[in-house]
């Protein structure tokens, strides 16, 4: 029976930026960052890590929060929680595809704890928020002591639960620019049920069509728990710029997805079927985007 | 390593002053320190939802917050729901549905029912649904959950 308690820890609770990069320099790998815990935590009860140090972020007011404008779109603060980005309006009415990406994950009691940081310094290859944010285009912010840095989220994951983040930096924002007209997203999850379960496969799709919603103008396309990594099906994007979208060139892509993926077997899926669910959720994804844009006036 | 620390928490509006190591769970001091056992304490990695409490009105698994971060925040459990022997409807709903089977889920089930009214009075079948899709009934009496939710929350229509 899994009833462990946490291993003991010293607890730092730091109220600033230069307060935590002291903490990290002070402590190094024998230290672990506290964000929402929904990982930590269970990690450290099964003994599979024993930090002698703890650092809660969680008051670290830089952190935190959501803001838009037109200029710049949209900024989430690292520590924001699943819940707050899936309660907030501008990113269901103006950035669906991450809103549908957060309103399916985990369960609503681990969503107000969980946050977006989290689960992008993760890196686990079925993360959702990857990659609605990878189609979005977005970036993240990356601090040190004395570094400051910009990088895509499409460059941030190295391998499963690797990232570029080195021991003494830290995400601290999402940054996702606004999207262009006509342009609209989607990300369908297979699970094995309909909460609280990891991604068998995620699907991101993302169009931008022509003054006459038309052509395809702009194409992403970002599978997850496929790859090592959150990946972009790059040449079934290139097969629709320029074209019309209809059934047949949105299977066609769909398969060609499915060749570029590079799924594994495990417990929750055979890599077979994760194919077949990269093809038919890529299908699916492009025909609902296309005529989502075309529909709205 | 220091090993306790005085904290406040203010558990369904009390306030409570408490010597705890940093590394309790909130379901471990409400249930062995303040004696709330109301609060169930399962698979203890946040997949069961039993633990659920309300933080600031929010649910949250609480065996996988630290009671020392819960300070500062308004924590309601089970036994906040009534005033005394009168229940509150949620509760009385899941009674007169018998929504309540060996009882072990049943403070997280009607702690999830209550975050989703509090936000949502008039919930769809398919909103109950998700409002409780983190908090496993091995008894598998879904169903009647449900229906206690949607019943509810006609009962507290009527109230108003």
């Amino acid at each position: 029976m899994f009833i462990k308690r946490l291993p003991q820890f010293e607890y730092h609770y730091p109220k600033s930026l230069p307060e935590l990069f002291s903490l990290m320099a002070k402590y190094g790998d024998k230290a672990k960052l506290l964000a929402g815990g929904t990982d930590l935590l269970v990690s450290m009860k099964k003994r599979e890590i024993s930090p002698d140090h703890l650092i809660n972020l969680k008051e670290i007011p830089e952190l935190k929060g959501i803001s838009f404008n037109e200029r710049e779109g949209l900024r989430i603060g690292a520590l924001t929680t699943i819940d707050e980005i899936e309660q907030s309006e501008i990113v269901k009415n103006r950035y669906q595809i991450l809103w549908e990406a957060v309103s399916v994950m985990a369960s609503p009691q681990i969503r107000t704890l969980g946050t977006i940081g989290g689960n992008l310094a993760s890196a686990i290859p079925s993360a959702d928020t990857a990659p609605p944010l990878i189609a979005l285009g977005a970036s993240l912010t990356i601090k040190g002591i004395s570094s400051e840095r910009k990088c895509l989220v499409e460059e941030f994951f190295k391998g499963p639960g690797e990232s570029v983040l080195k021991t003494d930096e830290i995400l601290t924002e999402i940054r996702i620019p606004v999207p262009p007209e006509r342009s609209a997203g989607t990300y369908l999850k297979m699970m094995r049920r309909n909460a609280l379960d990891l991604a068998i496969v995620g699907v991101a799709t993302f169009l931008k069509l022509d003054r006459d919603k038309k052509i395809c103008e702009d194409v992403k396309i970002v599978l997850g728990a496929v790859a090592p990594t959150p990946i972009r099906a790059i040449r079934a994007e290139k097969l629709l710029i320029g074209k019309e979208l209809n059934e047949a060139i949105a299977d066609e892509a769909g398969r060609i997805a499915s060749e570029e993926s590079k799924p594994i077997s495990d417990v929750r899926a055979s890599k077979e079927y994760r194919k077949t669910l990269v093809h038919v959720l890529t299908r699916r994804g492009l025909i609902k985007v296309n005529s989502m844009i075309r529909e709205r006036s | 390593m220091k090993r306790r620390e005085e904290i406040k928490l203010k558990v369904n509006g009390i306030e409570y002053i408490v010597e705890i190591e940093p590394w309790r769970t909130l379901v471990e001091v409400l249930r062995e320190t303040l004696g709330l056992t109301g609060t169930k304490k399962s698979c203890n990695e946040g997949e069961c939802g039993a633990c659920t409490v309300l933080m600031n009105g929010k649910p949250v698994a609480s065996c996988l917050v630290l009671a020392i971060d819960a300070q500062g925040k308004d924590i309601t459990t089970i036994e906040g729901l009534s005033e005394g022997e009168k229940l509150h409807p949620i509760q009385e709903a899941f009674l007169k549905y018998g929504a309540i089977q060996c009882g072990f889920c049943t403070p997280g089930m009607v702690i999830s029912a209550k975050a989703l009214l509090d936000r949502n009075p008039k919930p769809t079948v398919l909103e109950a649904r998700k409002a409780i899709s983190g908090n496993l009934c091995r008894c598998t009496g879904y169903q009647h959950i449900v229906d206690a939710i949607i019943g509810a929350s006609k009962m507290m229509e009527k109230k108003e």
